[in-house]
C-alpha cells in the first residue's frame, strides 16, 4: 500500500513539474499580459484585429510555461514540433511572399498608373527605413541587425518578417510585433505629423481628377513593374515577383478564380498562420530584453520619419509643379505602405478641412507605390547585408 | 496546326532548357591530395589519395551518374553510382572521393588511383560522358601530404586560382570543408568599418529606390502617352481623317463636356424643329458629388473606435 502511495505521490510530483504553474517565471507572466493586451486592443479597440488577434493569441501559446527539458516536442523552437513546422514558413521566409501574392491580387494600381509621378512619393517615404537604420547603428546594432530593424519604417509586416528572417532571425519576433503594432497605430501616429508639417491652405488643395486607365495599361503594369524593379534589385524577386504576379492574376481578366483564391482564402490562411507563429515566437527569454525596447523605439521613430518625409517630399515637389497640377501634401503620409490605412488617414484629414475634397484615390497612388518601394528597399538591404 | 507547332516548339525549348540545367555546371573540383600518408583516413582506416568536389550552387545538387576520370580520352572512367542518398551535395557543401582503386568499398571509392611523381589530370564529365564540367591538372611537384586546392571554394578558372596547401599557417588542408574559412559576414564587416554612421547605405539605397520607381514612373508616362495617341488616331480614322495629314496644332484637345452638351442640344433642336421665339440657352454643369471613392460602403477598414 505504501509503495502504491509513494508511486502515486511520485506521479503527482512529476506531473506538477510539468505544469505551467511550476515552470512559470515573471517573464512568462509579463508576456502573457502583453498577449492579452493585444487581444484586448484588437477586440475592444478594433486595432488591426485581423493581425493582432492571431499575434496576441500566438503570444499566449508561445509563452505558456512548460518544462523544455522534458522533450515533449511542443515548443515552437523544438525541431519537429507542430508549431515548429508551422513556424518554418516564417523562419524560411515563405509566408511573406504568399501574403504579397494576396496583396497583389487585392490591389488596384489604377491610381498609380493614372498619375505615375505619385510613385516618387512612395519612394520618398522609404527614408523612414534608412533614417532608422542610421539611428540603429548609433545605438550599437550591427549593420545587418540595423537593416532588419529599420525595415519597420516600411510599415509592411510581411516585408519586415521576410527581411528580419534573413538578416537577424533572433530579432524577428520583436521586429514583427513592433511592425504590426505601429501599423495598427497609424491613425494615431500620422495625423499630428501631417498637421504639424502642412498649412491650412495646403490641406485644401484640390487635385486634378485622375484620368481613366485602360485595361491594357493595367495588364502591362505588373509585367513591366516586375521586369524593371527586379532588374534593378534582383534580391527583391520573392516579394516583388509575388506582388506583381498576384496583380496580373487580378487584371488579366482570365484568371478570376485564381485571383479570388489568392486574395481571399490563401491570404486568410497564411495570415492566420503567420500571425499566430510570429506571436508564438516571442518567447519571454528572447523577447524581454533591452534590444526589444530599442527595437520598439526605433520602429516608432521610423514611422514618424517615414510619414514626415512623404509629406515634406510632396511640399518640395509642389515647388516644381504648375498651379493646376499641385499635389495635396496630405497624401504624402500614404507613402508609408500600410495599405489602405494610411491612404484613409489622408482622406479623412482632407475631409476635415474641406468636406468635399476626397483624397482617397489620389492617396492610394503613393500608398501602393510604398508597397513597391518598401519591397525594393528590403531587396537593397538584403543584397548589401545578407 | 499553329497551336501544335507552338506546343512542339515550347516542348523542345523546355527540353533544351532542362538539358542545360542538368549540365551541373556548379560542380567544381575543389581540392586534391595525391600522396596521403598522414592526412585524411577513409572509413576503412586507410590513407589514400582524395579528390574533393564542391557544389558551388545555392541549391542541393545530385551528382549520381556524373563521371570522374583521370584521362580525357576515357571520360566515363568512374561513374558515381546511382541510388546513394549521400551523392546529393547540399548547397555550397563538399564531398570527398578516395582515389584508391577500390570501387567495391563504396560509392566514394573510385576505380582509379592518382599517380605520385607525375602530373595528374582530374576531370568530371556530365552524365552524357561528353560534357566536361570541370578539370584540373595537379602538378607532379606536389609534395606528400600536401594538397592542391582552390584559394576560394569553387571560384576562379585556370591554374592561378589554385595553390599548394602545406597544412600550416593560412595554407590549411581542408577535406570536406571550406578552403577559405569564413567566420564573419564580410559585407557586414565592410559596412561596419567604412560606413559606420550609415550615410553611405542611406544615399545608395534611397538612390536605388528612387531610381527604380522613377524608371517605372517614366515608363508608365510613356505608355500612357502612346495609349493616348493610339486612341486619338483610332478616333480620327473612324471619322475618316488621316492622322498624318493633320498638323499637331489642329488636333482636337479632347471632348469637353460643354461641347458635347451643345452638340446634343443642337441635334435635339434640329430633330424637333418648329417655330420658336428667340431664347437664351444656358448650360449648367450637373455636379454629382457621389463617387465610389467617397462612399462609406467602400471604406476598406474602419478606424479604431474611440
Amino acid at each position: 500500500m505504501n509503495e502504491f502511495s509513494s508511486f502515486l505521490a511520485d506521479n503527482v510530483a512529476q506531473f506538477w513539474h510539468l505544469t505551467g504553474f511550476y515552470n512559470a517565471t515573471w517573464q512568462h507572466l509579463v508576456m502573457l499580459a502583453v498577449g492579452l493586451f493585444f487581444i484586448w486592443l484588437a477586440i475592444k479597440k478594433n486595432f488591426e484585429p485581423m493581425l493582432l488577434v492571431p499575434i496576441g493569441f500566438g503570444i499566449l501559446i508561445g509563452n505558456i510555461p512548460f518544462n523544455a527539458e522534458a522533450g515533449l516536442e511542443i515548443g515552437i523552437y523544438e525541431e519537429g514540433s507542430v508549431l515548429n513546422i508551422l513556424y518554418n514558413g516564417v523562419s524560411a521566409g515563405w509566408y511573406p511572399p504568399l501574403i504579397f501574392l494576396g496583396i497583389g491580387a487585392m490591389t488596384d494600381f489604377t491610381a498609380l498608373i493614372a498619375n505615375p509621378k505619385l510613385m516618387l512619393v512612395g519612394a520618398a517615404a522609404q527614408f523612414g527605413i534608412f533614417g532608422a537604420y542610421m539611428v540603429a547603428l548609433l545605438l550599437g546594432f550591427m549593420p545587418d541587425q540595423a537593416g532588419a530593424i529599420a525595415i519597420i519604417g516600411g510599415a509592411d509586416g510581411p516585408t519586415a518578417i521576410f527581411l528580419s528572417s534573413k538578416l537577424a532571425p533572433n530579432l524577428m519576433g520583436a521586429i514583427a510585433v513592433s511592425a504590426y503594432s505601429y501599423m495598427a497605430l497609424v491613425p494615431v501616429i500620422q495625423p499630428p505629423i501631417m498637421r504639424l508639417l502642412t498649412t491650412k491652405s495646403e490641406r485644401v488643395i484640390r487635385m486634378k481628377p485622375a484620368r481613366a486607365v485602360s485595361q491594357n495599361e493595367k495588364i502591362i503594369f505588373p509585367i513591366v513593374g516586375l521586369l524593371l524593379t527586379c532588374f534593378v534589385v534582383p534580391s527583391g524577386i520573392p516579394l516583388l515577383g509575388m506582388l506583381f504576379f498576384g496583380n496580373l492574376l487580378r487584371e488579366c481578366g482570365v484568371t478570376n478564380r485564381l485571383a479570388k483564391t489568392a486574395s481571399n482564402a490563401l491570404t486568410d490562411i497564411v495570415t492566420i498562420l503567420l500571425g499566430m507563429t510570429v506571436g508564438a515566437s516571442t518567447q519571454a527569454s528572447t523577447f524581454l530584453t533591452q534590444q526589444t525596447i530599442f527595437i520598439f523605439a526605433l520602429g516608432f521613430m521610423a514611422f514618424i520619419i517615414a510619414s514626415a518625409s512623404g509629406v515634406i517630399f510632396v511640399k518640395i515637389f509642389n515647388l516644381f509643379l504648375p498651379q493646376q497640377k499641385k499635389l495635396n501634401p496630405l497624401i504624402g503620409n500614404a507613402g508609408v505602405s500600410a495599405v489602405p490605412m494610411s491612404a484613409r488617414i489622408s482622406n479623412n484629414l482632407g475631409l476635415e478641412y474641406d468636406p468635399s475634397n476626397y483624397l482617397l484615390m489620389h492617396a492610394m497612388g503613393p500608398n501602393v507605390a510604398g508597397v513597391i518601394g518598401s519591397a525594393v528597399a528590403a531587396g537593397v538591404l538584403l543584397g548589401f547585408l545578407a | 496546326m499553329i497551336r501544335k507547332l507552338t506546343f512542339i516548339a515550347l516542348a523542345l525549348l523546355l527540353c533544351g532548357a532542362t538539358g542545360f540545367a542538368q549540365a551541373r555546371k556548379g560542380l567544381k573540383i575543389n581540392e586534391v591530395m595525391v600522396v596521403n600518408d598522414s592526412n585524411l583516413v577513409d572509413d576503412y582506416g586507410r590513407h589514400s589519395a582524395w579528390i574533393e568536389l564542391f557544389n558551388s550552387n545555392f541549391a542541393p545538387m545530385e551528382i549520381s551518374s556524373v563521371f570522374l576520370t583521370t584521362d580525357p580520352s576515357v571520360p566515363k572512367m568512374y561513374p558515381v553510382p546511382l541510388g546513394d542518398v549521400n551523392t546529393k551535395i547540399p548547397k555550397r557543401q563538399h564531398i570527398v572521393f578516395f582515389a584508391d582503386g577500390k570501387p567495391t568499398d563504396g560509392t566514394f571509392h573510385t576505380n582509379f588511383v592518382l599517380t605520385p611523381g607525375q602530373d595528374n589530370w582530374v576531370g568530371i564529365y556530365d552524365a552524357d560522358g561528353l560534357t566536361l564540367i570541370d578539370s584540373i591538372t595537379v602538378p607532379a611537384s606536389l609534395p606528400a601530404n600536401t594538397s592542391f586546392a582552390r584559394k576560394i571554394d569553387g571560384e576562379g578558372d585556370g591554374i592561378e586560382a589554385w595553390e599548394v596547401r602545406v597544412g600550416k599557417g593560412d595554407l590549411y588542408i581542408t577535406p570536406s570543408s571550406n578552403n577559405k574559412i569564413k567566420d564573419t559576414n564580410n559585407k557586414v564587416d565592410k559596412f561596419s568599418e567604412i560606413d559606420a554612421n550609415g550615410f553611405g547605405m542611406t544615399i545608395t539605397a534611397m538612390g536605388i529606390v528612387f531610381g527604380a520607381l522613377l524608371l517605372l514612373s517614366i515608363c508608365f508616362y510613356i505608355i500612357s502617352r502612346i495609349g493616348a495617341v493610339r486612341f486619338r488616331n483610332r478616333k480620327m480614322n473612324a471619322q475618316g481623317i488621316n492622322p498624318a495629314e493633320v498638323r499637331p496644332t489642329e488636333r482636337a484637345e479632347g471632348d469637353s463636356g460643354e461641347e458635347i452638351a451643345a452638340i446634343a442640344m443642337a441635334l435635339y433642336q434640329h430633330l424637333n424643329a418648329h417655330d420658336q421665339e428667340s431664347a437664351i440657352l444656358t448650360i449648367n454643369k450637373v455636379r454629382k458629388a457621389y463617387s465610389p471613392w467617397n462612399s462609406h460602403i467602400y471604406s476598406m477598414r474602419q478606424l479604431p473606435r474611440k
